[in-house]
């Protein structure tokens, strides 16, 4: 840690350091693009991957809040805080050119904070509407719906964006551009279209069925998580965690249970711990299985989807029985698990595991071993280890480019250290790989499953928690593997009862970025094969 | 086998008897044409449920349930509703050519449908060049589809309808050499004759191996011309909503879907026409006593059997392969079948000069 600040400390001479669980360097913009690139390229440092960007108002300035991880360097990580200089007008120099996955969080950071990224290629709002008055995440953003009404008239999606350019001088020249070319034959895929498995929408400009760009237009179903949080006691926004990637609902309430419990130094019951990856498990089985299905009928194999469901249904009924419901499990909560287990959990459980490896093998035949499948997925959507890094393409799609990036092996939590599992690599870098990825991660779940199914200790399932939890000062991050990638937690504590900001770096907000580049040159059946094998779910981009 | 020619000059005498010849021919056709769009009708709504059914079972599932018995009636709601919706024509499109695609579509299939064999002297339309008028109508019903998607006024169905041109002109071809493969085996364009040729045995089985080539190749691009998957590509719903269809409604795409499924029964009783046999018994050289039992189920029964077994196979096909891409389609038909099926119809032509066929 200390070498890592005499390297940071010649550089930057301006930077302070605080040290923590993660080490955290405060600088001010002006020496942060410099920075940013010795971060990334200098030997020591090698700060490859952008885990999270968090925007921040600190009521007397602006920032940003980076989360950099190297993943040459044994997963060590850093926390940059840059301070914007003026509160009236903030401006941060973009790092877009460093890591491709900044493009879109600063497009989310200026949505709801109003910083401007310097020579950021494509200065839009990401999610609200163009005409939206105000930041909502500033502190002094005033929410009457007077200024907000709900609009009833159709929103004007112009080509126009803007970058604010750093002249050689100093000064900043705001620029117009243009999203796509006049002569350029676009077509909208959603927000309501069968492949786009929710309201997001992609422009594509077209040449015959070759594709040019993809413009992703997002924010259809954004719920403004993050404000409510600000106004909701910590126990209050667990719930939210199982609406975002519903498929990943048990990984990300485990994770902002992890965050609290983090904070407030409370130890969980062994009992807790097992039965929370048991859970989490069950929960990447049914998510892949999701993924499978959706993937075939993308593709056109209407049958697959079927297959795929019929097995869901099976992890769905471990999960009703236990927590009650279906979808929105509400299971997790701080200091342990809502419920003891069902009696016929570990018998439903065995069930499962029994049967799965036969499935697996049907599906493979069914749809896996087709010639058309496999001409459609091979070669398709093509992304190299370093692209996968750079857009910082987490969980099987980012294991599918041969990107090592597995958080259950990388910083073990719950009781991932003490079972045995491989972290699935292949090195195909497109489509199929991805593809191949989960469903041989299901096969992963299940030997975790049977190391410890019939291993759940008995004792507690929850610790002792104060009635009204409050966070001392300061803040926490925590990343989970869930379902689609590296899921993170920031909370920042002002010693309240509700958290003064709260961050959820979701992994298919990364996913969703890489549509661009993925599908270039490649034709509109393509863009449905790598958008259905990305699997992002829609609900976790616009949380 | 009984001869249907028996009831139609029985009915042209009785009609001829009391009235000129011009207004019993008149009579005839319009009675003709009421028949032929009542069979169209039931064939189509039969169709409709047999597919969901069978991807019902597919797909362990049940399919419909809840209207009649087993579901069947169904399909009469579904067809119920389909007539009593809105036809809508949003703003911007080709009035006229958007009301006419459907109409093109559908007039393409009924004239398709009239020229099938259902059995001995059953058949309306009966030319010398049979099969070749059979190839000729088939191939109006795209510029329905192509009218359809231009008119639309929509990115999508414009895709969807260049998309069917490309395919259908190209599958066009490997379904004719199969198809003209069969006719020099046969020796005749006729379909009645064709039929008749197959009295002692099935092409598929005299003429061996080109013929079951042939019926591979028919297979494969019968299934392309029907726009079904994997060769759905001009509706491809996950790529292109429904595509050249997206913006009909009501009865208007009611047509189009008629039509589809239509079609998969008029490629499957043409292959059954060309390889099966058309309405004639399974006949095995030799077996007298098995062949006499095979005469006594009447013609139409084998020629609906011989067909849907037929459709169940496309079917089949359907619900199982994912959607092939656009370049994968041409590169597949113009790289390997039609090549092949060039080559197929030499090597008839070397069998029938050789007599090396049954």
């Amino acid at each position: 840690m200390s070498d890592i600040k005499n390297i940071i400390g010649k550089i930057c001479p301006e930077a302070q350091f605080t040290d923590g669980d993660i080490l955290e360097v405060t600088v001010p913009d002006m020496v942060w693009h410099p920075l940013a690139e010795a971060l990334r390229n200098t030997k020591g440092l090698e700060f490859d991957l952008l885990s999270a960007v968090v925007g921040m108002d600190w009521k007397e300035n602006f920032g940003v809040v980076y989360y950099l991880t190297s993943t040459v360097r044994n997963w060590d990580m850093l926390t940059v805080k840059v301070i914007a200089a003026d509160r009236e007008d903030p401006m941060i120099h973009s790092v877009s050119d460093i890591w491709g996955v900044a493009n879109f969080q600063e497009r989310e950071v200026f949505d709801f904070f109003g910083i401007k990224f310097i020579n950021h290629p494509d200065m839009r709002r990401f999610f609200l509407r163009n005409d939206w008055v105000g930041y909502p995440l500033r502190k002094d953003y005033d929410a009457s719906p007077e200024l907000n009404p709900i609009r009833l008239d159709d929103e004007i999606n112009e080509d126009d964006t803007c970058a604010y350019i750093e002249q050689p001088d100093g000064s900043i020249v705001k620029e117009d551009r243009k999203v796509f070319g006049p002569d350029e034959y676009v077509i909208n895929v959603g927000p309501q279209h069968p492949s786009t498995h929710g309201v997001m929408r992609f422009r594509c400009a077209l040449d015959g069925e070759i594709i040019n760009k993809v413009d992703i237009v997002s924010g259809y179903i954004h719920r403004g998580i993050e404000k409510l949080c600000e106004s909701l006691g910590y126990p209050q926004t667990l719930h939210f965690t199982d609406r975002m990637d519903y498929m990943s609902a048990h990984m990300n309430r485990h994770c902002l249970c992890m965050c609290v419990e983090k904070a407030l130094g409370i130890e969980v019951p062994k009992r807790a711990q097992v039965i929370r990856t048991m859970m989490d498990e069950l929960m990447r089985i049914s998510s892949h299985l999701l993924s499978f299905g959706c993937a075939a009928m993308d593709l056109g194999a209407t049958t697959a989807f079927f297959y795929g469901f019929r097995e869901r249904e099976q992890v769905l009924d471990i999960f009703e029985k236990t927590c009650g419901a279906r979808m929105s499990m509400n299971y997790n909560v701080i200091g342990g698990v809502v419920a003891d287990l069902h009696p016929d959990f570990r018998k439903d459980v065995k069930a499962l595991i029994e049967i799965m490896p036969e499935r697996l093998k049907e599906y493979h035949k069914v749809f896996t071993g087709n010639i058309i499948a496999q001409n459609r997925m091979k070669g398709v959507g093509i992304l190299p280890k370093e692209n996968a890094i750079s857009y910082a393409i987490t969980g099987p799609s980012g294991r599918g480019s041969n990107f090592s990036c597995d958080c259950r092996k990388k910083h073990p939590y719950a009781v991932y250290d003490e079972v045995d599992f491989d972290e699935v690599l292949l090195d195909g870098c497109d489509s199929f790989s991805r593809y191949m990825v989960r469903m041989k991660e299901i096969e992963q779940s299940c030997r975790i499953l049977e190391q410890l199914v019939d291993r759940i200790p008995e004792g507690e399932i929850r610790a002792q928690v104060p009635k009204l939890i409050k966070l001392p000062v300061g803040h926490w991050y925590q990343q989970v593997e869930a379902s689609r990638g590296t899921f993170g937690v920031y909370i920042e504590s002002d010693g309240g009862k509700t958290p003064y900001r709260m961050h959820f770096q979701s992994p298919c907000f990364n996913l969703v970025g890489a549509v661009d580049q993925c599908t270039r040159g490649l034709m509109i059946a393509d863009l449905i094969t790598v958008e259905a094998i990305l699997d992002f779910v829609i609900p976790d981009i616009d949380r | 086998m009984f001869d249907f020619d028996i009831v139609t000059s029985w009915f042209n005498g009785l009609l001829t008897g009391f009235m000129p010849q011009w207004a019993a021919t008149l009579i005839e056709c319009v009675v003709i044409g009421v028949i032929v769009l009542l069979v169209y009708a039931l064939l189509a709504l039969f169709y409709i449920l047999y597919e969901r059914k069978l991807c019902a079972w597919f797909q362990c599932r049940l399919g419909p349930m809840r209207v009649g018995r087993w579901g069947v009636l169904q399909v009469f709601a579904d067809m119920f509703k389909i007539l009593i919706k809105e036809l809508i024509c949003l703003k911007g499109t080709d009035k006229f050519l958007f009301k006419l695609a459907p109409y093109i579509v559908i007039t393409s299939s009924v004239t398709m449908l009239a020229c099938l064999p259902w059995g001995k002297g059953l058949q309306i339309i009966d030319y010398n060049i049979g099969i070749f008028f059979i190839l000729a109508v088939s191939s109006v019903g795209i510029l329905g589809i192509l009218l359809a998607g231009w008119s639309s006024n929509n990115k999508y169905t414009l895709i969807g309808a260049m998309r069917s041109g490309a395919q259908m002109v190209s599958y066009e071809l490997s379904l004719g050499l199969a198809m003209i493969t069969i006719v020099c085996l046969a020796g005749t364009m006729n379909i009645t004759e064709i039929v008749a040729e197959q009295d002692k045995a099935w092409f598929l089985f005299r003429g061996h191996i080109p013929a079951i080539i042939a019926f591979v190749i028919y297979l494969i691009a019968a299934t392309a011309e029907t726009n079904r998957g994997p060769f759905d590509l001009p509706e491809a719903e996950h790529e292109l909503t429904a595509g050249y269809h997206t913006e009909y409604s009501g009865i208007h795409f009611g047509f189009f879907y008629l039509a589809e499924y239509l079609n998969l029964f008029i490629v499957s009783g043409i292959a059954s026409l060309m390889f099966l046999g058309g309405w004639m018994p399974l006949h095995i050289p030799g077996l007298d006593g098995f062949n006499n039992v095979m005469n006594f189920i009447p013609g139409p029964v084998w020629f609906l059997a011989k067909a849907f077994f037929i459709s169940y196979v496309i079917i089949w096909f359907k619900w199982t392969f994912p959607r092939i891409r656009i370049d994968q389609m041409l590169s597949f038909e113009w790289k390997y079948l039609m090549p092949i099926a060039l080559a197929n119809l030499v090597l008839m032509a070397c069998f029938v000069a050789f007599g090396w066929h049954f």
